[in-house]
């Protein structure tokens, strides 16, 4: 009888992590529907980049308020889950309070930061809830935000608030029944946080509070695990992809545009300059720039499913921040979107990628794209590196060649630069003119 | 007395000559009516400072910067190639230009197709001859004491992380340098990049130059300060919205330090 809880336990464990193991291979799966893209020069670098950027939260603190209640989540959560360790545990083996024997004194220290912890985690959830739904900061309300997006935001904040309660919850009456000398209970020394939730408890019954231990100790642990799963199906992905993402961020000068030796070795024919691609044209021609996200490189689906939507590249978008319909966030979610869409239709047997849709026309159109000033403000406004640019400017390459579909307006600079090579009107011969004045003129000592 | 020149490559080759840096016009500095002001500016700074220069004249063409950022990636390619062709053919080493798509694509784009070239910008050339101490400011010239502001291009700041330089030529004029609330890496963009400047913007609220303009003017500076051709003209636009002209003017920095050299 007494293996019961422990068997149950591990089915819970097992059966969670069966079905994470499986979401994993689903979003590994989506990802890698990018095109491949070889990114691991400079490690050193790479490595000191996710230090800082991810681990370090640097990008964070651009704006001290969010970032600080950020961090402490962020540290709760990271420290927190050791023990969860101690959880799982004490969840497999029947016992209680695996490491505070062997602990001692420590254990009490750590119990204290944990508890800290969970209330700076529970006080930080609060306030985002309110900054969200109260105070309803632009960046969190504008139109890509309705409906689900908002929902998962709102939900993620309150399983956090609700776990870190079961936390405080479950030491209180833990601490009253150890003092009480119950069995199985181990007095670990004062509490500060949780022992302040003492007097709701004392006037209960020892039975009644083991129940409210026990309620709290597998609402807690279940709850992570079901939490985990929940994150796969969110925006709340970015606690992993962070890591990743960051590693894999872009290490050239942001202005710098990918080449395309494609088109270089066409030009080179064109102009008759050797050429050292192979004579034979390639078995498969590929597109021109992205129309759907297999043209697009598996860093940028990374990028979608790393992205949280915090909107701070939106904040700072200069077409966004004067009416434009361009959302750089959104970008980013229709990329994701599009990507779960797929994976979804390829796992029921579906048509994948030839459903009919795309990316370009069913979930971005060219006004967006045609919006774009390219200067990177969303680039640098990103907490984890992300691209949107690059996105952006691989569609207008589909758009522009294997479309026509640029506005007029481009469609005649583009025939300047061929006739005049300016991008105005005016005769190539002319461009030398601004030098006759200024040679007229004498030097003054 | 004599009269500034302009050498070209063709003409300095011809007497087997080569200059220490090609000063790369682009085509705004080239046509443009106000920025040729600024082309004539730079080339009086380096005529007086004695710096060995030339350009390429009638033979220069487009870098190719808008059609890449509109899509058109070959004809981007046909402009860089033909470019890179011209410039190896004079065995160019270095490169100073007043426009930050010019420099940008120049120094970033153009090795994966042959180009390698030093590039700089003309801030950090003027700023490295201020540092020489080879341009003698007389610091007592109509900026002295102003309040100016400096507005951050895009594909000199976040693009390439050149955001001191043009400061420090700034603050070299002996003035108040005061900075708009977006300014350095959370700059906003004039409204020009990724090719806008050749059509109009997309439907919206407002247009981003006068944004930009309104929190220029906000500083309360007589004088936007900028070294970009299409900033220049999009800075100048918004000034002319908010019919301030009379009193803020929009200067380049190259057209500051020639004011203040009294060429």
């Amino acid at each position: 009888m007494s293996f019961l809880p422990q068997l149950i336990f591990l089915i819970i464990l097992s059966a969670a992590s069966f079905f994470l193991i499986k979401r994993v291979k689903f979003l590994r799966r989506n990802i890698f529907l990018g095109k491949a893209e070889t990114r691991n020069d400079h490690p050193e670098k790479r490595w000191q980049t996710m230090a800082l950027v991810a681990f370090g939260q640097q990008k964070m603190f651009k704006r001290f308020l969010p970032a600080f209640l950020h961090l402490m989540v962020y540290v709760g959560f990271v420290v927190i889950n050791l023990e969860v360790l101690e959880f799982v545990l004490d969840g497999i083996l029947g016992t209680h309070r695996l490491f505070a024997p062997i602990l001692g004194s420590i254990y009490t220290v750590a119990m204290n930061v944990f508890e800290f912890l969970a209330f700076a985690v529970l006080l930080a959830c609060v306030i985002f809830l309110i900054r969200r739904n109260v105070v309803k900061v632009p960046r969190f309300t504008m139109p890509e935000m309705k409906g689900w997006p908002a929902m998962d935001a709102n939900i993620i904040l309150v399983i956090e608030i609700v776990l870190m309660i079961a936390i405080l919850k479950m030491n209180a009456a833990d601490q009253i029944l150890a003092a009480r000398g119950v069995d199985h209970y181990i007095p670990v020394g004062t509490l500060f946080f949780s022992g302040l939730l003492s007097p709701l408890l004392e006037n209960f019954s020892s039975e009644f509070l083991i129940f409210v231990e026990r309620a709290a100790w597998w609402f807690h642990i279940v709850g992570i695990l079901a939490f985990a799963i929940y994150v796969t199906y969110s925006k709340h992905l970015h606690i992993f992809l962070a890591f990743p993402n960051t590693w894999y961020s872009n290490l050239k000068p942001k202005g710098e545009m990918a080449n395309m030796p494609a088109v270089t070795n066409e030009v080179n024919m064109m102009l008759g300059i050797p050429t050292d691609a192979p004579a034979d044209p390639p078995a498969e021609i590929g597109r021109f720039g992205a129309k759907d996200i297999n043209d697009l490189s598996w860093i940028n689906v990374m990028n979608a499913y790393s992205c949280t939507e915090c909107g701070r590249c939106t904040s700072e978008c200069p077409a966004n921040l004067t009416g434009k319909k361009l959302s750089p966030r959104k970008i980013m979610m229709d990329v994701r979107d599009r990507a779960e869409e797929v994976g979804k239709s390829l796992d029921a047997g579906g048509k994948g990628l030839e459903d009919g849709k795309s990316l370009l026309g069913d979930y971005i159109t060219k006004e967006e794209l045609n919006a774009c000033t390219s200067c990177n403000a969303c680039v640098e406004a990103c907490p984890v590196n992300i691209d949107p640019l690059s996105i952006i400017l691989e569609m207008r390459r589909y758009v522009a060649m294997e479309e026509s579909g640029t506005p007029a307006q481009w469609n005649a600079m583009f025939q300047n630069m061929e006739t005049s090579f300016a991008p105005w009107k005016f005769s190539p011969q002319d461009r030398f003119n601004w030098a006759e004045k200024v040679k007229e003129e004498e030097i003054p000592d | 007395m004599s009269t500034y020149k302009v050498p070209t490559m063709a003409e300095m080759a011809g007497k087997g000559e080569s200059p220490e840096v090609l000063f790369w016009v682009g085509c705004a500095g080239s046509f443009d009516d106000r920025y040729k002001a600024v082309t004539q500016a730079f080339v009086k700074i380096l005529n007086k400072v004695g710096v060995s220069f030339a350009v390429l004249g009638p033979e220069e063409a487009c870098t190719g910067d808008p059609a890449r950022r509109a899509g058109n990636e070959f004809l981007f390619q046909m402009q860089a190639v033909a470019n890179i062709q011209v410039m190896n053919g004079y065995n160019i080493k270095k490169v100073v230009t007043a426009c930050p798509h010019c420099f940008n694509t120049i120094k970033n784009e153009y090795p994966a197709l042959g180009g390698n070239y030093e590039v700089i910008h003309h801030s950090q050339f003027l700023q490295q001859l201020i540092n020489e101490g080879k341009v003698a400011l007389k610091g007592g010239g109509e900026f002295k004491g102003k309040k100016i502001t400096f507005h951050d291009s895009c594909y000199l700041g976040r693009a390439n992380n050149v955001y001191e330089a043009p400061r420090e030529v700034i603050k070299a004029l002996d003035v108040e340098l005061v900075e708009m609330k977006r300014c350095k890496t959370k700059g906003l963009c004039c409204g020009a990049g990724g090719a806008q400047m050749f059509k109009e913007p997309e439907p919206g609220r407002k247009d981003i130059n006068v944004e930009r303009t309104e929190e220029a003017l906000a500083t309360g500076a007589s004088a936007i300060a900028v070294g970009c051709p299409f900033c220049l003209t999009m800075m100048t636009d918004g000034v002319k919205n908010k019919e301030r002209e009379a009193d803020v003017k929009v200067y380049d920095l190259a057209e500051m330090i020639a004011k203040d050299m009294g060429i």
